[in-house]
């Protein structure tokens, strides 16, 4: 494909444009480029290539899923070796191919020379280079604590480098106000000035052993680490849901197509649908809108969403359908997702007959939840070292409460160490309400004085932990009597600064206009936008829609406002009739989506095993046939036999047992042991390999 | 009451499921147990998978013989499979002693029928690509040896004695033995208690637990070895090598590792030190060790992924030999234990002899050679040649 048609983004509202595409590699006998230090899976996806291979067992494409080196779905042939496409960068003169089938070793029988495998015993290793690890690695750098930090990736920053939103949480705490990824860049730095903390990217750990060693592989060289302590901070993994086409390339998890787009710039689809009104699903469909992908909608299996209500609102104020007590229930397609439909669903959560709708899209993205990557830490544990946990691996929350539990961490860490330092009294609290889920959701009630010259209507109904706009009115006239969980209250007195409309990191403010128009017809809303502005260039008449979405009337974009402390946040000027000014909350982006016919589908039996291509089928035969032990279904189907080492179906088995009627306390769950990544045989030998 | 069957099986593994599944179909109604959730959920799924009638002990030919031939065909008379690969063992050569010890067994071998030979250096490349060849002095090679899934024959031989009416109960230890004077006259577990004129001991390293309750010196104690498993590659190696030479590392007693089935590489070593015990947690020096082995052995296997490594016990015998006998000091009890790493190959063969030990009271072996597998022998004997 030629440089200039790439699948690449070349316009955002808030990232700016990567480098061009230079690097040349082979794909399959064809010459494709990729940017300097691109992972495979992002230059093929880039190339318009979505499918990267076949298995071996039924045939099946194989494409991306997690991007984040757990699934092991994405596994291509480079320079004649196995490797995941989404942790190995291209390299000049790379010859890829797709994995079809069983992979060959190449008979390269030159003989090998091995060097011994390097010991280290730092004080403490912490695993994971995301919000917690990073801010647990400072509080003990700040000490001087001999500590190696490792994570997979290039960059330190985790799924930090994917959050271009503004933080939620507390300004003085957790930087609230500010993109998840300047936070990322400002920790690193602040990581940077700590010699004691050696920091190890491109590095994975791949297991703990009995004799109290963790092996990790660094930039292709295996070494052993027998640390004091270890923090275990490697975040979560995307949960999974089992429906018939939920192994087409096309259906991916929403962390993983945040990578694509927000961190690699990749236009990674044209339209898609999303499963899942959590935090995940509302953001990664917004981030897809930013991108210029169109979302023609998102089901949820609740009755609600489960995500913040601000986030839900300015998914509808954009025009984006939300079907809540509804599900997928198949995505279809040739080798890849060409259309979705999706059910009602009853209290049971079984699909309503006649309630389907289908969408033509060339994406679905799995949003229904995070796991925590907890495995390391249940054998550390077991082989009794000290170890901690922070951050999503000890439980699923924002970013902001990451930070805040990588700190306390550290500092309880540094304790252990027998450094004499406090955590101060309100750490604990603070940390349970940064982890806390929403709260009530309230009427949403305009100020007392709505004839004023100007004021905010804080379209912020529903108890969230966050506070910005309490701390930059220059009159202080937003309160939070309490916690910052509670809803934020406005008394008189608004000088028309935009300050508050410009930090709400839920894009709930706006200001109110009134002296804009001297015959009073019309009122001026101030409102912050974070798109191109040729989406609703100055001039455009644009659709109004209350805080849910719904139709209001219409407005006219007067103007837009950029400042450079605005981080690229945008401030539009939107005119309206005056009777609306106390409705209006956004206005809409995007055309309705419209519906296709529903077709019946032959492929009603889904994988549930991606590795091994399992069927529900097969699983279910088998549990009704009397097996108990999962250890024993992987022996009779190959469930959790392969790549991923069972990470990826082992709730799901345990939802069909449930299914089945069978209780959970009468099933044995999988063994787990070495390795949790797979890693070259010559690497554990000592042989040093470039990555 | 205690519910009553003509025989039950105390373990549920390599041995114990083959045994129950013989005894079922003599007629009997079996009982097996095991403490675990499943059937093969101890050794039996630590074990490789190799089965060779090659050895150097009469009553392992014999025993193993009969294992290959019940696995060889099982696919055909069950309609089950249990991924039986027949590419053989080879054992490549590299010292003038080893080379002796291998020739001088072949006779016996040979004795009894089994097909394996010495070959020079250009078939053990053959059989072995990318074989280092410097110092290679040739090797055996039996092409009628084997693999087999463990996991999937522990449980095709549980289902096949279920459908023969054997009853099988998991989570469930036997707490005590039950006794009319010397006689056992059954178990008791943690949930009830079962009788029957016959209980058969198959309990692999567990075997010394029930020493104790049955108030017997039972020789078996348990060692542990290290395996792992590599990503499936396309089929590379059709025979199980055995590298029969000591680390340079100081470590390895000796290597071995063959492809599956399915395609991945099995792998294991012998630790030149035992680690006594039965501890099933992985090692740190396990990969280390066992990669440069391999790798420098057959070096373009330095590109394959590994994908998980376990521990599994051998139940060792003062004398390397399995104890497979009716104890005549307690009428009704029959021991099936000590395989010393063997178990899984031996299984089949030797559930064949343990129902004809419960049900005629003498074994399937000629008594010459069966006296080898006797409980009260004298275990100071002389160790099997090739282990």
């Amino acid at each position: 494909m030629a440089k200039a048609q790439q699948h690449r983004l070349r316009r955002h509202p808030i990232l700016d444009p990567l480098g061009e595409p230079t690097v040349a590699f082979e794909y399959n006998g064809e010459t494709l480029f990729a940017r300097e230090g691109e992972v495979i899976s992002s230059a093929l996806f880039a190339n318009g290539i979505r499918i990267f291979g076949h298995h071996p067992r039924d045939g099946g494409a194989q494409g991306i899923y997690c991007v984040n080196g757990q699934c092991s779905q994405c596994a291509v042939i480079a320079d004649g070796v196995l490797v995941k496409a989404c942790m190995t960068p291209v390299r000049a003169g790379m010859v890829v191919e797709s994995c079809e089938g069983f992979p060959a070793i190449p008979p390269d029988d030159r003989r090998v020379e091995f060097h011994e495998i390097p010991e280290h015993k730092p004080q403490v290793l912490i695993i994971g280079g995301g919000p917690a690890g990073i801010d647990a690695a400072i509080e003990l750098g700040r000490f001087g604590i001999d500590c190696i930090l490792v994570d997979d990736k290039p960059e330190l920053g985790g799924k930090l480098s994917l959050q271009t939103h503004y933080f939620f949480g507390s300004v003085r705490d957790c930087w609230a106000g500010t993109r998840g990824i300047r936070i990322g860049e400002m920790l690193s730095e602040e990581l940077a000035r700590h010699p004691s903390v050696q920091v190890w990217l491109n590095t994975t750990a791949l297991g703990a052993f009995y004799d109290k060693k963790i092996g990790v592989l660094k930039d292709g060289e295996y070494h052993l680490i027998n640390p004091q302590i270890v923090l275990v901070a490697c975040g979560a993994r995307e949960k999974n849901i089992v429906f018939p086409g939920c192994d087409l390339p096309g259906v991916y998890g929403a962390g993983a197509f945040q990578t694509l787009v927000n961190r690699d710039r990749i236009d990674a689809a044209s339209r898609l649908f999303v499963v899942g009104g959590g935090n995940v699903g509302l953001i990664a469909a917004y981030h897809a809108l930013q991108a210029g992908i169109d979302v023609a909608g998102l089901v949820e299996a609740l009755p609600y969403c489960g995500g913040y209500k601000v986030h839900l609102d300015k998914l509808r104020r954009m025009g984006v359908p939300v079907w809540t007590s509804h599900t997928v229930v198949r995505a279809e397609g040739r080798e890849r997702v060409e259309r979705v439909t999706i059910s009602q669903i009853d209290r049971d959560f079984k699909p309503v007959s006649g309630t389907e709708q289908a969408f033509d899209v060339d994406t679905l993205l799995i949003a229904v939840g995070l796991a925590p990557i907890n495995e390391l830490y249940e054998k550390i544990k077991q082989y009794g070292i000290p170890v901690y946990a922070a951050g999503d691996a000890d439980e699923i929350a924002e970013a902001s409460a990451a930070i805040f539990s990588g700190r306390i961490a550290g500092r309880r860490i540094l304790r252990e160490l027998g450094v004499e330092v406090d955590i101060p009294q309100d750490w604990e609290p603070l940390a349970e309400i940064l982890r806390s889920k929403p709260g009530e959701t309230s009427e949403f009630k305009p100020p007392e004085d709505v004839t004023a010259r100007v004021f905010p209507m804080l379209w912020c109904t529903q108890e969230i932990p966050c506070n910005p706009c309490t701390v930059v009115c220059p009159r202080d006239l937003i309160k939070m009597p309490g916690s910052i969980l509670q809803l934020p209250h406005y008394t008189d007195g608004c000088i028309g600064c935009g300050r508050c409309v410009a930090i709400c990191p839920g894009l709930a403010i706006n200001l109110v206009i009134n002296d804009y128009d001297p015959q009073g017809e019309k009122a001026l809303l101030m409102m912050p936008f974070e798109f191109e502005i040729a989406v609703a260039p100055p001039g455009t008449e644009v659709v109004t829609v209350d805080q849910a979405g719904g139709t209001v009337g219409t407005g006219r974009i007067v103007a837009f406002k950029e400042h450079p402390d605005l981080d690229r946040r945008k401030l539009v000027m939107v005119e309206v009739p005056d009777a609306d000014k106390l409705k209006v909350a956004g206005f809409r982006i995007r055309p309705e989506t419209v519906a296709v016919d529903v077709e019946a589908s032959d492929e009603e039996d889904p994988i549930v095993c991606r590795c091994e291509r399992v069927r529900k089928s097969e699983i279910v035969r088998e549990i009704r046939r009397g097996v108990r032990d999962m250890n024993q279904l992987k022996s009779l189907l190959r469930v959790g036999m392969g790549a991923c080492g069972g990470k990826t179906c082992s709730t799901l088995i345990q939802r069909i047992f449930r299914e089945e009627g069978v209780d959970l306390k009468d099933v044995t769950v999988f063994t787990e042991r070495p390795l949790v990544a797979e890693a070259p045989l010559g690497v554990f030998g000592g042989e040093k390999r470039k990555q | 009451m205690a519910q009553a069957f003509d025989a039950i099986v105390v373990g549920c593994g390599s041995v114990g499921v083959p045994s129950a599944y013989y005894l079922a179909r003599k007629g009997l109604k079996v009982l097996a147990l095991d403490r675990r959730s499943a059937v093969g959920q101890g050794e039996n799924k630590a074990a490789i998978g190799g089965v060779r009638a090659t050895h150097s002990d009469p009553a392992k030919i014999l025993i193993c013989r009969e294992s290959l031939r019940e696995f060889s065909t099982w696919k055909e008379t069950h309609g089950v499979d249990i991924d039986w690969k027949p590419g053989g063992y080879c054992f490549p050569v590299y010292g003038e002693e080893t080379e002796g010890v291998l020739k001088g067994i072949l006779p016996l071998q040979k004795s009894y029928g089994l097909n394996i030979d010495w070959v020079d250096t250009d078939a053990i490349a053959d059989l072995v690509p990318g074989i280092e060849r410097e110092g290679l002095r040739g090797g055996t090679f039996s092409p009628e040896d084997g693999q087999v899934s463990p996991l999937k024959a522990a449980v095709a031989f549980e289902r096949a004695a279920m459908e023969l009416g054997a009853e099988f109960r998991f989570n469930e230890p036997v707490v005590a033995y039950l006794r009319d004077g010397d006689s056992i006259t059954g178990v008791r577990t943690a949930k009830g208690e079962y009788s029957a004129p016959h209980v058969v001991l198959a309990a692999g390293a567990d075997a010394g637990r029930h020493s104790e309750m049955l108030g017997l010196n039972i020789p078996v104690e348990p060692d542990s070895h290290e395996a792992g498993i590599t990503m499936p590659v396309k089929e590379f190696l059709k025979p199980l090598i055995v590298d029969l030479r000591p680390g340079p590392e100081g470590k390895t007693a000796n290597f071995y590792f063959g492809q599956v089935a399915d395609g991945a590489i099995i792998f294991c070593y012998t630790p030149k030190e035992l680690f006594k015990g039965d501890n099933r947690e992985s090692l740190s020096e396990f990969l280390p060790v066992l990669a440069r082995r391999m790798v420098s052995l057959i070096p373009r296997m330095r590109h394959l992924l590994v994908r998980r490594v376990w521990r599994g016990c051998y139940p060792m015998t003062p004398d390397g030999v399995p104890i497979v006998d009716n104890v005549g000091s307690v009428p009704g009890l029959t021991l099936a234990v000590g395989m010393c790493g063997q178990g899984f190959m031996m299984g089949p063969g030797t559930g064949m002899n343990v129902a004809e030990l419960v049900t005629e009271g003498r074994s399937l072996l000629p008594p010459e050679v069966q006296v080898s597998l006797r409980f009260g022998r004298d275990y100071t004997g002389k160790k099997e040649a090739l282990k």
